[in-house]
């Protein structure tokens, strides 16, 4: 197995500019990163808001750069903040985000939606951009009926069919799934999770997954990394990280998230009854 | 007595393609003390038929039932100068979105101390004194000073505690909780949960907890409604929900959890589910 991404100590600080009364301040919001994926595994990144994930999201993407450490995809170095970035590298990774109501813009048709990175980073023709989008389409369960729509016409599951649509365009290796359920029902969760399983399997996709969900993150990763305060506290397989917290953060995680099953109704029936 | 009784409820919206019905006949009872969960998806009307009962609906809703009666009294048939004295007071509410369902002009503590004031007409070093009080039961460290806090200046965690101190600053009879813990962190959920749970306890409130999160259900809920596209599925205890859930939404919306997955792929509802209709 090929390692399509890996990250080495990846460190990101934001400055904040001091005033004539606030001190300039840095914000450590990576502190030191490392991990690898393989060609068509998933990887999920776990923690709560303000721990980092996002920003490690962008860094992977390649929208801002790291302060320090390396970066390789495909065991190519990429820096970015010395800018000889090119489009070829930049089409290896692409991004779903979180709320599919921001991230499409309203006064655009799907098909224009689904063309538009074909335009910015190819040369391809108009007619084949055409075809291509009609594919995708398809390909993500939507109809070539819904090529002249527009947004405001979807309902939140199949927005998110489309913004996935539009990351898989330029046959990325890598996409970056920045909580890409959590704005959607029960029952449309498990559809595009499906659509996931199914376009991974047959793109070989690597997914770099990130979710504070743990049910959805059991469902899906082959690996799980704990993030707490811009640090990695926990790093394994799948099946180690749930069977074994070993980070006193990850065994509140676990603790924390509602448990959907006969006996722990049971349990909770009985202390009430009990207190 | 219940304390909330609702029978066969239709709320309908005027749009321009004729009326929505948006709650099409739905019956529950809330009693003293008892823990109520209301499951659904977007646009099953589960927030609908609670605004309802408040009457927090726009003028462009038509509400109906055959009976809306809160501790005997109707709700329906009184001005809105009673419902008022009643709402905010003995009914309470929260919100899904902590930061947006507080006003960014204000300070905390003048938020809290409106409620105060307009139901329970207490003075000025009453109120503040009251304040405190409740700031300290939900939770939130150093009350004083937080009083005069701006919502911007709180997490997200410490806006929703604000809001269920508000909630509950007049000893409601009955608390509405409209997915309280969807725009929170897990860890974050579990407190806020551990606090309403605690609160309803200690105050013998009634608690209607709405919500689509399964996981929610199992750790609350004493009795369960399910609700789909405006009409309630299936009432059970909880524990008959989940052990063995009558109606075929219900096995599939159960089935859907990736806690449940077997196989290499999740079930979803429309393959299970086919229109039953309402199982009343």
């Amino acid at each position: 197995m090929s390692v399509i991404l890996e990250a080495r100590n990846l460190v990101r600080d934001y400055h904040i500019p001091g005033g004539l009364i606030k001190k300039a301040k840095t914000v450590h919001a990576l502190k030191g990163v490392s991990f690898s994926v393989e060609q068509g595994k998933t990887l999920a990144i776990v923690g709560e808001s303000g721990c980092g994930k996002s920003t490690l999201g962008r860094i992977l993407t390649l929208i801002d750069p790291a302060t320090s450490g390396e970066l390789l995809i495909e065991g190519k170095k990429i820096d970015i903040a010395k800018g000889d970035m090119t489009a070829e590298m930049r089409r290896k990774v692409q991004i779903v985000f979180q709320n599919p109501y921001g991230s499409l813009n309203p006064r655009q048709k799907i098909g224009d939606i689904l063309m538009e990175p074909l335009v910015i980073n190819t040369d391809t023709p108009a007619d084949e951009r055409r075809d291509r989008a009609m594919t995708m389409l398809k390909k993500v369960g939507l109809t070539e009926l819904h090529f002249n729509r527009y947004p405001h016409m979807f309902s939140g599951g199949q927005r998110q069919r489309i913004a996935i649509a539009r990351a898989l365009m330029l046959n990325p290796k890598l996409l970056v799934l920045d909580e890409p359920v959590s704005a959607l029902d029960l029952s449309v969760q498990a559809q595009v999770l499906n659509l996931l399983a199914d376009l991974q399997d047959e793109l070989k996709l690597t997914y770099v997954f990130i979710s504070h969900d743990l049910s959805v993150v059991r469902y899906i990763a082959d690996d799980v990394m704990v993030m707490y305060f811009g640090e990695a506290v926990e790093y394994g397989s799948r099946d180690e990280v749930f069977a074994d917290p070993k980070h006193s953060y990850t065994k509140t995680l676990f603790a924390a998230t509602p448990r959907a099953d006969v006996e722990s109704i049971k349990a909770r029936l009985a202390k009430k009854q009990a207190a | 007595m219940a304390l909330l009784e609702i029978e066969n409820l239709v709320v309908e919206f005027q749009t321009a393609s004729g009326p929505f019905r948006a709650v099409n006949g739905v019956s529950m009872k809330v009693h003293e003390r008892e823990v109520l969960a209301i499951v659904g998806e977007s646009g099953s009307g589960k927030s609908v038929s609670m605004l309802a009962a408040m009457g927090l609906l726009p003028w462009t809703a038509k509400v109906t039932a055959d009976k809306l009666t809160f501790n005997g009294r109707d709700l329906l048939g009184m001005s809105a100068n009673e419902r008022r004295k009643i709402v905010g007071k003995d009914i309470a509410m929260i919100f899904q979105e902590p930061i947006a369902s507080l006003n960014p002009c204000f300070t905390v503590g003048f938020q809290i101390e409106e409620v105060l004031r307009i139901h329970m007409g207490l003075d000025k070093a009453g109120r503040r004194k009251r304040a405190i009080e409740l700031f300290e039961a939900v939770g939130i460290p150093d009350p004083a000073e937080r009083l005069g806090h701006y919502p911007h200046q709180m997490s997200g965690g410490q806006c929703q505690r604000v809001m269920i101190a508000i909630a509950i600053a007049c000893n409601p009879k009955l608390l509405i909780a409209d997915e309280p813990t969807t725009a929170l962190d897990v860890t974050i959920q579990k407190q806020i949960l551990d606090l309403l749970m605690k609160l309803q306890a200690e105050h013998k409130m009634g608690l209607i907890m709405i919500t689509h999160n399964m996981g929610v259900v199992a750790e609350t809920a004493d009795r369960v409604v399910v609700q789909y596209k405006g009409r309630k599925m299936e009432e059970a205890d909880v524990l008959t929900l989940f052990e063995n859930p009558k109606s075929n939404y219900t096995r599939a919306l159960l089935a859907a959890l990736p806690d449940n997955a077997t196989g290499d792929r999740l079930p979803t509802i429309s393959e299970l589910f086919v229109d039953e209709g309402a199982a009343q």
